[in-house]
């Protein structure tokens, strides 16, 4: 035998069942102009929190044979303003400040002393491209052990010949696999690939991976963060 | 399975009307939160793949398959980001909610798609395509419903994976791998979305054309008239 149930209080038995699902409708905050715009925000520093706690030192990303490159040809250029900034390269130093112990001007020569390291890599932009370049350069942190960066130092930003800015993280700076880059495909860089020096970070998106650098600072406290993470992309982007 | 049922006895007339109570809360809530947040993470992802409508080389950039910006939500390509990172938390978040109170309660005898029911789909697929008599019901969903929704439930989970090895193709370099590297994670990842709009398409006909009861039942939890005996 069914139990029997009077139609009124069925009713009843429907509408608290109905109100159960209430929840759903904080959704309904995003919706809100005056909330839509911090709880993005919110969102996006979640998942930034998440890609830290994600991302690991000693992992590294994955490296491809001569056969897998992308023709260089086809490497895609990608500026926020200009292809060539104009670089004087017989002027041309990067300048470190911040908390290291040797700040000032270091030419080319001086950084090229530096152990080369070569590897092919994937770039991955934030519009959906990937491709395999070969990129030779230092390893970032050979070059902040020759410029005594604090090893307590949080952040590594960089301004470039363009007034582009950005800046790392130091887990990401410490990778071996983050570059100082001078070199693609065995030849110098080109002026739109950011000569004579840019990053590449394979371990992040491609618009951290700054040309035509100028500037290089290591410090504690991170004010602007890049040009793209400025107008509300991810800040942390690791791959 | 046993379900909650019961006879409805009106005040006034004294008719019985038979119910059964079909859809648990929980299953209730995580489907309107999975209806929204797929909703949104569809729109962004429009949005997020017109920065780059295109599976070839960037040079030279093959444009075939923009659409209209009407179907697209964020605006830019930032703003859509923004959507889909905040909104992949929501939908992840419900998905294994869901899953978890299926295996949990026993719940998920009711969806799954097992090898008992291989036998029924030819005879479904004939009633609903070529007018062919409708099969006996004996449960609450249909050999062909249970497959769909075991489907639907499994493109989730993909969808759900390859959107982890197109975020993250470094540290989960082998989830990347076993779908063909990043390129083909992010093909993956859209050709996904597609056999989802697939089903949600089909699931909105099949709402429409079951009538009222059976669309209040996904408020209520309980629905009227069962086409299948109560008990």
């Amino acid at each position: 035998m069914k139990p029997r149930t009077d139609s009124r209080k069925f009713k009843t038995i429907s509408r608290r069942e109905l109100l159960k699902l209430t929840p759903v409708l904080a959704l309904g905050a995003f919706a809100i102009p005056q909330l839509q715009k911090p709880l993005l925000k919110g969102g996006l520093a979640f998942s930034d929190w998440a890609s830290a706690r994600l991302f690991r030192s000693g992992h590294l990303a994955p490296t491809f044979p001569d056969t897998d490159l992308t023709p260089f040809e086809k490497f895609p250029i990608n500026d926020y303003d200009v292809d060539d900034p104009g670089v004087d390269f017989d002027k041309w130093t990067l300048t470190v400040a911040g908390s290291v112990q040797k700040p000032g001007d270091y030419t080319l020569a001086q950084i090229q002393a530096l152990p080369k390291v070569t590897q092919s890599t994937r770039h991955v932009c934030v519009e959906g491209w990937d491709v395999i370049g070969n990129f030779g350069g230092v390893r970032l942190s050979d070059f902040l052990k020759t410029i005594g960066a604090d090893p307590t130092a949080r952040f590594v930003t960089v301004e470039c010949a363009d007034d582009y800015y950005e800046s790392l993280d130091m887990a990401t700076a410490m990778h071996p696999q983050s570059l100082l880059c001078y070199e693609m495909y065995g030849q110098p860089l080109t002026r739109e690939h950011g000569a004579p020096l840019r990053l590449s970070i394979p371990t992040k998106i491609g618009y951290k991976q700054a040309k035509y650098l100028t500037d290089l600072s290591v410090s504690h406290v991170l004010g602007k963060v890049g040009y793209w993470e400025d107008q509300g992309y991810s800040e942390f982007y690791s791959l | 399975m046993a379900t909650r049922a019961t006879a409805i006895e009106d005040a006034k007339t004294g008719d019985i009307t038979e119910a059964v109570y079909e859809h648990p809360f929980v299953v209730r809530l995580c489907h309107w939160l999975n209806a929204i947040s797929l909703f949104v993470m569809v729109g962004s992802g429009l949005q997020i793949f017109r920065a780059f409508p295109s599976f070839g080389a960037k040079i030279p950039q093959k444009d075939l398959l923009n659409w209209p910006k009407a179907f697209a939500l964020g605006g830019w390509l930032g703003g859509a980001l923004q959507w889909h990172l905040t909104f992949m938390w929501i939908y992840i978040a419900t998905g294994l909610v869901y899953i978890g109170y299926q295996i949990f309660s026993g719940n998920y005898k009711q969806v799954l798609f097992v090898r008992r029911d291989l036998p029924g789909v030819w005879p479904m697929l004939r009633h609903y395509f070529f007018f062919a008599p409708r099969p006996p019901v004996r449960e609450a969903y249909n050999p062909l419903q249970k497959h769909a929704y075991t489907s639907a439930i499994a493109l989730g989970v993909l969808s759900a994976l390859t959107g982890l090895a197109v975020w993250k193709p470094v540290q989960f370099s082998w989830l990347a791998w076993m779908m063909g590297g990043f390129h083909w994670a992010r093909v993956w990842h859209f050709l996904i979305m597609w056999a989802m709009l697939a089903f949600v398409f089909g699931h909105l006909v099949m709402v429409v054309l079951h009538g009222w009861n059976n669309f209040v039942s996904m408020f209520t939890g309980w629905k009227k008239d069962p086409e299948y005996p109560s008990e």
